[in-house]
């Protein structure tokens, strides 16, 4: 399959729809991507953190009690959730900050959602002891709290956005009006395989370690042969692409993402950008976004924060076009269903955003049956989700 | 034939004056109020009218404009009902230019073929889309121009010789300085810089530059006019809409753009 990175664009989506005053920051931010990445000397740090500071190879572990309840393909757990800070988005983060710091920046933002990828930044930074500062929609450091205070925690400054729907979407607005005022000392660490160019790329490949050691790990422990397909959930999709990616150009491999649907596609409430979506031009990239007739972008729901967002990354628009990726969608209670067969069958309480792939990885296990094997990134852990199911469930913990 | 636009840079140039361009958010509190404001601008002194389409995420402005944009859409404002507003003022001002001001994805939506067509049918000039760097700029400028619509096209601090010439390739009516690194309502400090960048701009890209960002009041207007062909007002006039009271929007506009071209003619 052909790469389209070198353009910044992936068919017609990605690119940089962004205020000219960001533009020289974008273009010097993708050379240092270009030539800085993969020297020796910066691939030697970057194995070094992720070897001893956020704990790789993660496990592929293979699920026998959720196989045998599904009752078909073996299924196959992709373990980000054991990384320090606890799910896939401190790979980014550690090679972002790392790129920072080879450009001379001495300051690092980001926005978050969940809390997330706030934490596996504020984390990061406070290794390499440099400022950081959160932004955080007003709601999501309500519904966070536990984040908030792991960022404060970490040194980090959260800082509440009001604007907007005061959600992701509101805190990466904010983010980038934080970057044009200081243009000249501060990094952006995007989380997700979104954004303008070369985020979407430079995030993929930093996220593309998952794909690699599974692939890796999957042809060791079955006389190299390969899985029969892998699932992921999609969000702005840097935990799905990063595995996906070194598996495109198997041709034998199925490739399915797994989008929220909330209460339901048919519904207002949901996060199905890829199934539901129309083309449009958010964040800085051309990309499937939930937005009305108006071009006005619509507010959506999921029970995990993490899937909560109206866009998604420029590859994954191009990958759903080529056909190459499947993507579905899995809603609230289906999520919930599976978050608490995996916490029961494997002792492994998944996040609410890695409990929609496995909510697709049982129907799909069984429809390809006995001797097949299926791979599922297990992007994080639920720890941080357990005060959300608790209050579906009705309890106050 | 020479824009709108075009024609009323020449004129501001056989007097000797400096353009006033005032910004406002359409819909905001609401079109019909929008459209009285844009009376009482052309009828105070403004010369060319940016006219702001409400987006759902405007991440280039700051917190005044997004909250005007917030409000517009609450109200209910849409593409449809902003061209209206444009032709009404167009029909009683045959001569002010007015320039949409606004981000890519409404006009996306709606295709951007269609889109130039619908916005130069109503009477409007220009369209200025901040989310478009030069890099992704031919889509739009293809339609704008066959359209008959100027694309006025951003400069920033950021923007080397290299750059303002590659911007400059798609710009034209007039060049739109951005004083600083920063967002709608930053306040400017640095006139001298700002002087300097801004006639580079005008001497790459050949249009006449209207400086932006920053201008608050009428000492910054007349100090950005001794070097500029003319200043770009936009969150004072938004914040004056939204503290008048209901139905005083017009007057309060109207009264702040006469002190600013006063201060500009002085």
């Amino acid at each position: 399959m052909p790469s389209t990175q070198d353009s910044g664009r992936f068919g017609e989506y990605g690119g940089r729809y962004v205020s000219e005053i960001l533009m020289p920051n974008l273009i010097a931010l993708e050379r240092a991507w270009r030539e800085v990445v993969p020297t020796a000397a910066f691939q030697r740090d970057l194995d070094d953190l992720l070897t001893h500071y956020v704990g790789r190879p993660s496990p592929l572990y293979l699920a026998e009690r959720l196989t045998a309840h599904a009752g078909g393909a073996r299924i196959w757990l992709k373990r980000e959730d054991l990384n320090h800070t606890g799910a896939h988005k401190i790979n980014n983060c550690v090679g972002q900050v790392l790129l920072a710091r080879h450009m001379g920046k001495t300051r690092i933002i980001a926005e978050t959602g969940a809390g997330q990828h706030g934490v596996a930044t504020a984390t990061v930074a406070a290794r390499f002891g440099m400022p950081c500062h959160v932004f955080m929609g007003a709601e999501d450091i309500e519904r966070q709290r536990l984040n908030v205070f792991k960022m404060r925690l970490l040194g980090a400054t959260v800082i509440p956005v009001t604007g907007g729907s005061k959600t992701l979407k509101d805190a990466m607005n904010e983010a980038m009006r934080d970057w044009v005022r200081h243009v000249d000392d501060t990094f952006y660490v995007i989380g997700s395989a979104a954004g303008p160019h070369p985020y979407p790329a430079m995030v993929r490949d930093f996220q593309s370690i998952i794909g690699r050691e599974a692939r890796e790990q999957f042809l060791a422990r079955n006389d190299g042969r390969l899985p029969d397909a892998l699932v992921a959930c999609v969000g702005g999709g840097s935990n799905a692409i990063g595995l996906f990616h070194p598996f495109l150009e198997d041709a034998s491999v199925r490739i399915v993402g797994v989008e929220a649907a909330g209460d339901g596609v048919d519904t207002p409430r949901h996060a199905a950008t890829l199934v539901a979506g129309t083309v449009g031009v958010l964040h800085g990239a051309k990309t499937y976004l939930l937005q009305d007739g108006e071009g006005q972008i619509t507010e959506t729901h999921s029970v995990s924060a993490g899937l909560d967002y109206p866009g998604v990354g420029p590859e994954h628009a191009w990958l759903k076009d080529s056909g190459r990726v499947e993507y579905v969608s899995v809603t609230d209670a289906g999520a919930l269903e599976a978050f608490a067969l995996c916490s029961e069958l494997e002792g492994i309480i998944p996040a609410l955003e890695s409990s929609h792939a496995i909510a697709h990885a049982i129907p799909l296990a069984r429809e390809l049956g006995p001797g097949k094997d299926l791979v599922v990134n297990l992007s994080g852990r639920g720890d941080k989700d357990t005060h959300t199911v608790a209050r579906v469930r009705g309890m106050e913990i | 034939m020479a824009s709108r636009i075009q024609a009323c840079f020449e004129r501001l140039r056989a007097s000797g004056r400096r353009a006033f361009v005032p910004y406002v958010t359409a819909g905001d509190p609401d079109l019909a109020t929008t459209a009285a404001v844009l009376d009482a601008l052309a009828a105070n002194g403004a010369d060319v009218i940016e006219l702001g389409v409400p987006f759902s995420d405007p991440m280039a402005d700051g917190p005044v404009i997004q909250a005007a944009m917030t409000r517009a859409l609450a109200a209910g404002a849409t593409f449809a009902g902003v061209l209206d507003v444009v032709r009404g003022f167009r029909a009683r001002h045959p001569d002010t230019p007015v320039v949409l001001f606004g981000y890519l994805n409404p006009l996306y939506r709606q295709g951007l073929a269609a889109a130039c067509a619908r916005v130069a049918d109503a009477g409007a000039d220009g369209l200025l889309v901040v989310d478009l760097p030069p890099e992704e700029a031919a889509q739009l400028t293809v339609h704008a121009r066959a359209a008959g619509l100027d694309f006025i096209a951003l400069f920033t601090p950021t923007s080397d010789d290299a750059r303002i010439a590659a911007i400059a390739e798609h710009a034209s009516g007039f060049a739109y300085y951005v004083s600083m690194g920063g967002v709608t309502g930053d306040t400017l400090s640095d006139f001298t810089t700002v002087a300097a960048r801004a006639a580079r701009v005008r001497e790459i890209s050949g249009l006449p530059v209207c400086v932006g960002f920053g201008i608050r009041s009428g000492a910054d207007a007349a100090r950005v006019g001794a070097f500029a062909d003319g200043a770009v007002v936009g969150t004072a006039l938004v914040e004056a809409i939204h503290a008048a009271p209901r139905g005083g929007e017009a007057a309060a506009a109207g009264a702040l753009t006469a002190s600013f071209r006063a201060a500009l003619d002085a």
